[in-house]
């Protein structure tokens, strides 16, 4: 029950905080990126804010054998810089500066329902699979699945 | 500016809360773009159906209590929105990391790869922006 309860209320608090701090706003996400116009530099705090607690529940993690769960904790451990990441980086920056709507903000939009989310979602899953079939084709432009430290 | 900043503050420690708590309860990394992938992909795992319904049920409450989606969205035309939504799905999902995934999670971890990744959309994001709004000007 808690396993199923609470990432639905940590969900609540992450899209809360999205509405609140302004990511669902496309019109101040692009005035944050607008760097050589009226910049509007309120957003570099929401990172700024969420790492601050994110950093320490990091540290603490990577000291833990087990979530409080008891489960693994999968921290990701992967260090090598290659193609895929700068590229899918680098793309995914531009579909973020065209539409000013990242993964996180598209699914707080659905629920507040404005026609134009569902043609934007749906492209977004399209886009997904689309780069899968890149990797499968075997360029070295190749994701490879997260890996958890059990 | 001032009152934006300090919502953007709030709003940021709540997000870094939500990604804490689902680190240390769940052992998940609360990165939206791989939680959709897997959704979307049939993976085990009813706790990201649970994550996604929570990031869902935001926006229902928000516009429940009077906050409605900017009418920005969109406002550069349908093709560019569908075309940004494409280029976010094939690209997060070949970096492997979002905003969330990479800029909370990633730079939390302290992950030289994160970093990489944040510095790449931040700059490719802005340039987006500054050839759209200052050479082609349609907007």
């Amino acid at each position: 029950m808690i396993r199923t309860l609470s990432p639905f209320l940590l969900g609540l608090l992450f899209g809360a905080g999205l509405v609140i701090s302004g990511m669902t706003d496309p019109a101040r996400v692009i005035g944050f990126l607008d760097v050589a116009g009226a910049w509007n530099p309120s957003l570099a705090f929401v990172m700024g804010g969420a790492i601050a607690v994110s950093l320490p529940a990091f540290a603490r993690a990577r000291s833990r054998p087990t979530s409080l769960l008891g489960g693994p904790i999968g921290l990701p451990d992967r260090r090598r810089i290659d193609t895929p990441l700068v590229a899918g980086a680098a793309l995914f920056g531009i579909g973020w500066g065209l539409s000013g709507i990242c993964p996180g903000p598209a699914l707080v939009l659905l629920g507040q329902d404005p026609l134009e989310i569902y043609a934007f979602l749906a492209s977004l899953i399209l886009g997904s699979f689309v780069a899968d079939r890149i990797s499968a084709s075997g360029t070295p432009i190749a994701a490879e699945p997260l890996r958890g430290k059990a | 500016m001032l009152h934006q900043i300090i919502q953007a503050t709030i709003g940021g420690l709540m997000i870094g809360a939500a990604a804490a708590w689902l680190l240390l309860i769940q052992g998940k990394i609360a990165g939206v773009s791989g939680i959709l992938g897997g959704v979307v992909r049939g993976q085990p795992g009813a706790w990201r159906w649970s994550f996604l319904g929570g990031l869902i049920a935001a926006g229902i409450i928000a516009r429940l209590v009077g906050v409605t989606a900017s009418p920005q969205l969109g406002a550069e035309g349908l093709f560019v929105l569908v075309i940004g939504g494409f280029l976010v799905g094939l690209g997060t999902r070949m970096g492997n990391g979002c905003t969330s995934g990479h800029g909370v999670c990633g730079l939390g971890n302290l992950s030289p790869r994160s970093a990489v990744a944040v510095a790449t959309f931040m700059a490719t994001g802005a340039l987006t922006v500054f050839v759209l709004r200052h050479l082609v000007s349609w907007s």
